[in-house]
């Protein structure tokens, strides 16, 4: 990493700071430790001199036997380029870090995230509370004394499963009431919903403070919920609006509805199983979570997959990329009230791509498809030619359609041109990633700015819009698909013959200690995975920086101002996936 | 002019509309319950809708398509049942939410273990169906199954699936997976022959 500060005019980090910057040089591991008190300053100068605008992922480790909490930063430049990786180390017991939401907006949800998980406290955050788990739970679970509910053995596989199998379900050995925490004197009777009061009186003082609206006529403003029944169409997942008459001042997302603590599954797992568990995260596209998982484990391992394999993962990644997309158009017109029919045209294709996946992994949506140093398996005969039809014939008709369909419908240009505006730098400091980005005009696409698997090798261009409107937002996922098919002919082009696996499949990989961050441009934007390994056959520490979760970041900032029926419209245009964003 | 492009959409609602009905006449009366008729409407080609009329009419299954695992049985000459699993365990181990219990038995005689599982349980409220215990069984003892009608009414008797109710012959095995079976024999054959030679030289 240190090659790329020095390509820049400004100092590198640690002639800047040679008090508070050191290189981390355990074993496997990259990047600086910066000294806890020196944070901001060092962020702000990795921001302004050295060009790292995009702050991609904030989380944190808990190294029990060392007794130290670390705080993870990845900075990119927009540009293009490798990572800055920042840490901080404070003592475990009371890991205080100076937040940074007032350099990088986009590190707002993600400490947030790691309070609620980690117990790590950021001083300065402006609205440190929990996200995922609900406000009276007692305890921070990704930390490694906690044990959850139905707790059974530290690490997977269990002892209990063989030779000696005595089958039985968890409810009956692990009862829910004897693994349960409570906070001292907790009554459930008497227990008021601390965070749901806050967030409302919270929302009530904005109005209070002002002091009315400024106008001869004094309103009141109203706090409603949109959801958590499913505000649109998205999963469950609720949205606090502070209207005045129809007009949106304030906005706060509400999630966690479906969280499963997916991180602390994953390190309880060994390296392989968690592949069938990154399906689930983003469950449209599987093929993509896998690829940014293997990429993680694959640095950590120092291997890279065959060529063939290579090719292979490029046509899964990239018709998942045209599945999502024809979703999210199909169902932001469902948001937008054209009820049913363009989602269900636009998921036609998507079936006849499903028809792909189960072909080669067995399984539609949760494929499990990927294996560390390749592929599962190879294609099965017929497989590529129907690809084949679908990318020269079949799929271009589709967009076409949908562009004659919807592009001009002026009903939709109506409700979207000019709704939920982002411009580029707010978009870039909120941390939004994908099409979202993309459409205010920002042209970052991981798959240039720092190419992965065979990407350097392929001629496409970067779809970018420049209005950040939800209109651009569907037209550039379009416009997406068009370079994704692009992709796919190159790919059906070359795909070599070959192996897809590197070496023998192992069932207990091998991965050597360290840190890796892998990192794919998933549909929905940047997908990145953080793992840690200390040699063991369970990863340490295993992070999903997921694109969902952090684009809803700049929702409120998009919708305020905007009428209350937009709020439904902006958020079908950022697309999310509840499995992701609860995580 | 206002309106234009309303209208433009509509035309492409029409298109799909008028085209149900071309493909009803292209087909007519043999559009469903017709196996030929199936392949092409769910093909890339495939024009009008996509309905599948379940379960007088079911898709066909890509060899590969994965469901709940079963145990391979070989059948023997005087009809007794031989499994191919050995217990080695390591399905229970690589399984990721751990739905595999095995017992194993050890021969009273000598004390060492009995290369056959006493019984064997997978329990399918828990199983992912994420097939990694058939990829990397070394004895292709165990397979995924194409049967997916598995609902019932009680889950606590009947969702815990025991040895006898795993255990599916290799004849059925051929049935569902013929590419893969053909594939793991020729294998076998060759593995065989050249163990043949080696104790023949």
């Amino acid at each position: 990493m240190s090659e790329q500060e020095q390509s820049t005019v400004a100092e590198p980090l640690e002639v800047h700071f040679p008090q508070a910057v050191t290189p981390d040089e355990r074993k496997g591991y990259q990047g600086y430790v910066v000294a806890t008190e020196a944070l901001p300053e060092v962020a702000t100068y990795a921001r302004d001199e050295l060009g790292y605008d995009y702050l991609s992922s904030v989380t944190g480790v808990d190294y029990l036997p060392e007794g130290k909490t670390e705080v993870v930063y990845h900075a990119y430049r927009t540009a293009g380029g490798p990572a800055l990786v920042l840490k901080v180390q404070v003592p475990r017991e009371d890991p205080v870090v100076p937040s940074l939401v007032g350099i990088y907006p986009s590190a707002d949800f993600q400490e947030r995230e790691a309070w609620d998980l980690l117990g790590i406290r950021f001083s300065g955050h402006p609205n440190l509370k929990r996200i995922l788990m609900w406000e009276g739970f007692h305890g921070h679970p990704l930390r490694k004394d906690y044990q959850e509910v139905y707790f059974e053995a530290e690490n997977k596989p269990f002892k209990n499963r063989w030779p000696e199998g005595k089958v039985y379900r968890v409810e009956e050995k692990a009862p829910l009431k004897k693994n349960v925490q409570y906070p001292p004197d907790f009554t459930a009777e008497g227990w008021v919903p601390e965070g749901d009061a806050a967030l409302y009186a919270g929302m009530g003082q904005v109005v209070a403070a002002e002091g009315g609206n400024g106008r001869a006529l004094n309103t009141d403003q109203i706090v409603v919920n949109l959801g958590p029944q499913h505000p649109s169409t998205h999963g469950v997942f609720r949205l606090v609006v502070t209207l005045e008459g129809e007009t949106i001042v304030d906005l706060e997302p509400v999630m966690g509805y479906l969280h499963r603590n997916h991180e602390k599954i994953g390190e309880r797992n060994t390296f392989l199983m968690n592949m069938p568990y990154t399906d689930r995260l983003d469950y449209i596209c599987a093929m993509g979570n896998n690829f940014g998982y293997s990429l993680a484990v694959e640095k950590l391992m120092g291997i890279t997959p065959p060529e063939r394999a290579e090719y292979i993962r490029v046509m899964m990644a990239e018709l998942t990329r045209i599945v999502n997309h024809l979703w999210a158009i199909g169902f932001l017109l469902n948001d937008l009230g054209a009820y049913f029919t363009p989602a269900l045209y636009a998921i036609e294709e998507r079936e006849l791509v499903l028809d792909v996946f189960e072909a080669v992994s067995g399984s539609r949506m949760m494929c499990n498809y990927f294996r560390f140093g390749g592929v599962a398996r190879d294609l099965p005969e017929g497989v590529l030619d129907v690809v084949r039809e679908l990318v020269h014939e079949r799929l271009p008709r589709k967009v076409d359609e949908l562009d004659t369909y919807l592009t001009h419908n002026e009903i939709i240009r109506a409700r979207c041109v000019g709704v939920g505006v982002l411009p580029p730098e707010d978009a870039i400091a909120y941390g939004m990633a994908g099409p979202v980005l993309r459409a205010s005009g920002v042209p970052y696409d991981v798959r240039r700015a720092d190419p992965y698997s065979i990407y350097d090798r392929l001629d496409f261009d970067v779809a970018v819009r420049y209005n950040g409107d939800v209109y651009d937002r569907y037209i550039i996922r379009l416009d997406e698909i068009r370079q994704s098919l692009r992709i796919l002919e190159q790919v059906l082009r070359d795909i070599p013959e070959g192996e897809v696996q590197t070496g023998k499949p192992q069932y207990q990989v091998r991965v050597p200690a360290g840190e890796a961050y892998g990192r794919v441009e998933n549909p929905k934007g940047e997908l990145g995975f953080y793992v840690v390994s200390n040699g063991k056959p369970n990863p340490w520490r295993y992070h999903v920086r997921a694109p969902s979760f952090i684009n809803l970041t700049a929702m409120g900032e998009m919708c305020k101002g905007q009428k209350v029926a937009d709020v439904v419209a902006i958020l079908g245009s950022i697309d999310i996936v509840l499995g992701e964003v609860d995580r | 002019m206002y309106g234009i492009g309303i209208l433009k959409g509509l035309g492409v609602t029409l298109k799909h509309f008028v085209e149900t009905y071309v493909d009803d006449i292209r087909w007519i009366g043999r559009r469903y319950y017709n196996d030929e008729a199936l392949a092409v409407r769910q093909g890339p080609k495939a024009r009008g809708v996509f309905t599948v009329q379940y379960p007088e009419e079911r898709l066909t299954l890509p060899e590969e398509f994965r469901y709940i695992p079963f145990l391979v049985y070989e059948e023997q000459e005087d009809g007794t049942r031989h499994d191919r699993c050995t217990s080695c365990g390591i399905c229970a181990k690589v399984c990721p939410p751990q739905c595999i219990w095995i017992q194993r038995s050890n021969d009273p005689d000598t004390g060492r273990p009995i290369p056959q599982p006493t019984e064997f349980f997978i329990d399918i409220d828990i199983c992912m169906n994420c097939g990694l215990c058939a990829e990397y069984c070394p004895f292709d003892a165990i397979k995924m199954d194409h049967d997916y009608e598995m609902a019932s009414f009680d889950r606590f008797a009947e969702h815990i699936l025991n040895k006898e109710r795993l255990s599916k012959p290799v004849s059925y095995y051929a049935s569902i997976r013929p590419q893969n079976y053909a594939r793991e024999e020729t294998a076998r054959a060759a593995k065989e022959a050249a163990k043949q030679a080696r104790r023949g030289g």
